[in-house]
């Protein structure tokens, strides 16, 4: 940030500021923002029937509805799930070594991979045949038929594979960020790890907690592609993106498929919402120790 | 009894941490394998190995054409986020000005909305215009994301350069344009650098919005891949294999080159609440 002082004079630069944003500021409003609220104007302009006929079909539907319920019965355990993991993991690592960087770097390969090659990945390994199924059942672990994929475990182990290193980084980020100098006071008052963690780095860590939170759930709330190749994308992982798809591209009823998603838009809303308004119970303030 | 405990839980976390990172290694090998294989039925290993998979692959899903796709696809999307992000990310690091605020807002909602979300309006412009299917329709959706992701990466990047280097220039007479290609392009070019590897790496990845708004000739290779194996009954596994495995190294490639350069943290799309003041 530039100081006050760089602020005054820059004033009479103020137009050239908006000179460098506003081809950005453009594009974004032209490939963006107004999608969104064609998307939007268009939900409400449906082929047949009044204004909220989209809405009152999607809601009136219960093969439409369930795939909210199946969305959400996905995304929230695997958002538990992932960012319950990542958090103990992510500040077991918080200092720098060469076996943070390692792991970190490892932890990055699936997040690149791209969750089709994961679900390719997934098919092979993970299927009835694979090389997990003949483990198990070598060692006599587990002896029934073994089915993780082609159904709602497939597609809860593809987001784990493919969020928890996205929680894992973002969390590391926010936890190499806070000053150890802090917990290292606390250490000096007689406080064990646990209590570092719960009083110390807990309360400084909420504020990107709640965003790793929204942000893994946000990702997880719009599975496509896992969700089709190994799920069952026609029935119990019929996800709302995927049927905001079939609205698009195979009935070609565009409003209908800009309400689906609309409605997908404000479900993940309704939860980031929630999290943010449980975050501000909690303590917000520097996360640098001072001298003074 | 506490140490104990703490030893416990140390254990579990570096089992669990071993077990994944095992599974997802064993994961990419079995697909590399069945690349390979000649024969693999529900036995441990293949009956001999071959490459013709490859070649089949190659042949079937086009790749050549794919390929060349892709790199259009990436080339564009990479110098166009630059040219438009990077003055936008100097202007957001040292101006402040009206609407600041709402700027960095807008920056920053392409990011946190996943693209399902939005691609599928966007589609729909799109094809209204009669630009979806074409190669100028998936570089302008590609664009979406990577041009908000280079100002944020570019933001804090310019934020440490000293601002007097540039006061200094300008004190001995250097005019904008000569302090622009003396004094600020050396000193921007490893953000640059790293920024258009990390916005290359996703691009190759991003999968919604291109599936979204791709016609038959403007597919990128996670695409393709998805059709590949989407219709796996009609293709041998193999031959999705070695095309899934063409588009690992494709990535992996580039990745490896990226964490040379920047920290592996930056791939996550970076969401930070504004850098709290120094104590």
């Amino acid at each position: 940030m530039s100081s006050a002082a760089e602020g005054v004079t820059r004033r009479a630069f103020f137009d050239s500021a908006w000179l460098l944003v506003s081809p950005a500021v453009l594009f974004l409003l032209l490939l963006f923002v107004y999608p969104f609220l064609y998307g939007f104007v268009l939900s409400f302009q449906p082929n047949e029937g009044g204004w909220p006929a989209n809405y009152q079909k999607f809601f009136g539907d219960s093969r439409q509805l369930r795939s909210v319920y199946v969305t959400f019965e996905l995304a929230l355990p695997v958002t538990i799930i992932n960012v319950g993991l990542a958090l103990p993991i992510a500040f077991r690592l918080r200092q720098r070594t060469a076996y943070q960087r390692w792991v970190t770097t490892i932890l990055v390969v699936p997040i690149t991979l791209g969750t089709v090659l994961i679900a390719e990945g997934m098919l092979t390994y993970f299927g009835p045949r694979g090389w997990l199924a003949q483990t198990l059942q070598l060692l006599h672990l587990y002896d029934g038929p073994i089915r993780l994929t082609h159904n709602y475990w497939g597609v809860l182990i593809s987001l784990v594979i493919s969020g928890f290193p996205f929680a894992f980084l973002l969390l590391l980020s926010y936890i190499t960020g806070i000053d150890p100098v802090l917990a290292r006071a606390a250490a000096t008052l007689g406080a064990n790890r646990w209590s570092q963690f719960r009083h110390v780095y807990l309360p400084l860590l909420a504020p990107g907690l709640a965003i790793t939170f929204c942000l893994a759930f946000v990702q997880a709330f719009s599975v496509f592609p896992s969700a089709v190749l190994v799920g069952a994308p026609s029935g119990s992982t019929r996800v709302i993106s995927i049927a905001a798809y079939e609205a698009a591209f195979e009935d070609y009823d565009y409003a209908m498929a800009s309400t689906i998603a609309m409605i997908m838009g404000f479900g993940q809303l309704a939860v980031v919402a929630a999290v943010l308004g449980l975050r501000r119970g909690f303590y917000r303030g520097p996360v640098a120790g001072g001298k003074g | 009894m506490q140490r104990c405990a703490e030893r416990v839980w140390g254990g579990l976390l570096i089992g669990l941490m071993t077990i994944f990172i095992i599974n997802i290694s064993l994961m990419v090998m079995a697909v590399a394998t069945n690349s390979f294989a000649r024969r693999w039925l529900g036995t441990w290993l293949p009956d001999g190995t071959t490459s013709a998979w490859y070649v089949a692959a190659w042949k079937e899903f086009q790749l050549d054409a794919v390929l060349w796709v892709t790199v259009e696809v990436v080339l564009a999307v990479v110098v166009l986020s630059i040219l438009i992000g990077v003055p936008a990310a100097y202007a957001l690091a040292r101006r402040n000005f009206r609407g600041k605020q709402l700027v960095l807002l807008l920056f920053l909602l392409p990011l946190i909305i996943p693209p399902i979300t939005y691609g599928i309006p966007f589609a729909t412009v799109m094809y209204r215009i009669n630009l979806a299917g074409t190669l100028s329709g998936v570089i302008l959706a590609n664009l979406v994301p990577a041009l908000p992701f280079v100002i944020l990466v570019m933001t804090p990047f310019i934020e440490q350069i000293d601002p007097n280097l540039e006061s200094a220039a300008r004190v001995f007479g250097a005019g904008t344009v000569k302090i622009f290609w003396h004094v600020l392009a050396p000193l921007l070019m490893p953000g640059i650098l790293a920024a258009s590897l990390l916005v290359m790496v996703r691009t190759i990845a991003l999968f919604e919005l291109t599936f979204l708004t791709a016609g038959p000739d403007s597919q990128t290779l996670v695409v393709a891949l998805y059709y590949a194996v989407f219709a796996a009954g009609v293709r041998a596994p193999q031959s999705v294999d070695a095309m899934a495995i063409i588009y690992m190294v494709v990535t992996l490639v580039w990745l490896l080159l990226a964490l040379r350069f920047v920290n592996p943290t930056q791939l996550v799309s970076r969401v930070r609440e504004q850098p709290q003041p120094a104590g």
